[in-house]
């Protein structure tokens, strides 16, 4: 009987802890709106690497091979797509099944990327990369990923995932999604199975990288605010 | 009144505290969150919450509640979202517990008729009168360092319930719980 009344008294006292001093709270703008946002400053930087880029070369590489502009819509679609999906998975109540929502992109870019390889001829102005220019391709991927990351994970970190593990991998992939968007300013290659590897690699380290670390800095901490 | 008129009822009731909680009113927010232990232990029970541990179970949701206050849009169900936080909470509570029995075995009769090996009877003396030491040594603590070493020791909550239970801040708990345990060090220990 007394554990009975302890209990009561503990969820009693944690209550009047929790109403004392309440502050108005903001809330929270829809998902998709807060998605946009995100993709707004992607825009803004490609907009910012668009003025240095050749875009000519570019615009005649993607004409000369259709399914790069099926790679490229599917990488961008993945990253917008991808983007919804993390600040769906954000909110407290949402269902896992928002992981699956950038699935059908990823398939198209994957897909797209993959029958590049089986052209016989070069798309033009392009050339089979070697090993230093993939190597370069894997660093832009990464290092342009890191800003675009952690702007997500801050943004997704007014809500209040519980599942922050998958939160952060999907939000690895809608940054990493969107920095391979950004590179194809600056890829004067055909598509090759090592190029190719090198970007999966990129994405892949950019999503594990994300679970590992994001997903701790997402976990809800239990202090009152 | 139908049984789903009333539930409807109590859901409009619910997110119309919580929009106030939303925007500052402690006493809608508190009569929300009394009116959620109920709904949260039942919850907590179908999802397989034994029931010692129903208490924990409400403590994390309403924890989890109110960190998330800023997420629910007042056009939906709150019961719904509150169900679903309190679905979840449960299952890791359950796979928190279950961790925990895989670390540790439950064995009282034998733990009870476990001989020692090293066991002396003036032992057993010795021991009681040093628990009894530190049970007095811990009275003598000012109020706020016992209250350290009770949540944070006795009771091992961590530094964030511990916090949000007592209201002071982690780095408070922490410098309280250093003290007191300096303080109990010098108190207990022989020839101190």
């Amino acid at each position: 009987m007394n554990t009975l009344s302890d209990n009561s008294s503990v969820q009693e006292q944690l209550i009047r802890d929790l109403t004392a001093d309440l502050v108005p709270v903001r809330r929270l703008a829809s998902p998709g709106l807060r998605a946009l946002g995100w993709l707004a400053v992607v825009v803004a930087a490609a907009i910012a690497l668009a003025t240095v880029a050749n875009l000519p070369a570019l615009w005649h590489r993607l004409s000369g091979a259709p399914d790069m502009w099926l790679a490229v819509l599917g990488s961008a679609a993945t990253a917008v797509l991808a983007a919804v999906a993390a600040f769906q998975l954000s909110l407290p109540d949402a269902r896992r099944a928002w992981a699956l929502l950038p699935l059908p992109a990823a398939l198209l870019w994957i897909v797209a990327s993959g029958l590049g390889c089986l052209r016989t001829r070069l798309a033009p102005d392009t050339h089979v990369a070697d090993m230093s220019e993939a190597r370069d391709c894997l660093m832009f991927i990464v290092g342009l990923s890191v800003p675009l990351s952690a702007l997500l994970i801050m943004m997704l970190r007014r809500a209040c995932t519980l599942q922050p593990g998958l939160t952060a991998a999907i939000a690895g992939l809608a940054a990493a999604a969107a920095a391979a968007t950004l590179l194809n300013f600056f890829h004067p290659f055909d598509a090759a199975a090592t190029d190719l590897a090198v970007h999966a690699v990129a994405v892949a380290l950019v999503i594990s990288a994300n679970r590992a670390f994001s997903g701790r800095l997402l976990a809800p901490s239990f202090t009152k605010h | 009144m139908s049984r789903q008129t009333q539930d409807s009822i109590a859901d409009d009731r619910r997110s119309a505290w919580m929009a106030a909680a939303q925007a500052g009113d402690g006493a809608a927010y508190q009569q929300l969150l009394r009116d959620c232990i109920p709904v949260i232990k039942s919850v907590a029970r179908r999802r397989g919450v034994p029931a010692d541990r129903l208490d924990d179970a409400v403590q994390d949701v309403l924890l989890t509640i109110h960190r998330a206050r800023q997420t629910y849009d007042p056009r939906r169900s709150f019961t719904a979202w509150m169900s679903v936080i309190a679905e979840r909470r449960a299952i890791d509570l359950m796979r928190r517990t279950q961790r925990q029995h895989l670390r540790e075995v439950h064995a009282p009769l034998e733990f009870e008729s476990h001989a020692d090996g090293t066991a002396d009877p003036a032992q057993g003396v010795a021991h009681a009168e040093a628990s009894g030491t530190v049970a007095s040594a811990l009275a003598g603590l000012p109020a706020r360092q016992r209250e350290a070493v009770e949540h944070l020791v006795l009771e091992q909550r961590s530094l964030d319930e511990a916090a949000a239970l007592t209201r002071r801040s982690k780095g408070s708990l922490k410098v309280n719980l250093h003290r007191a345990l300096k303080a109990l060090r010098r108190r207990v220990e022989p020839g101190s």
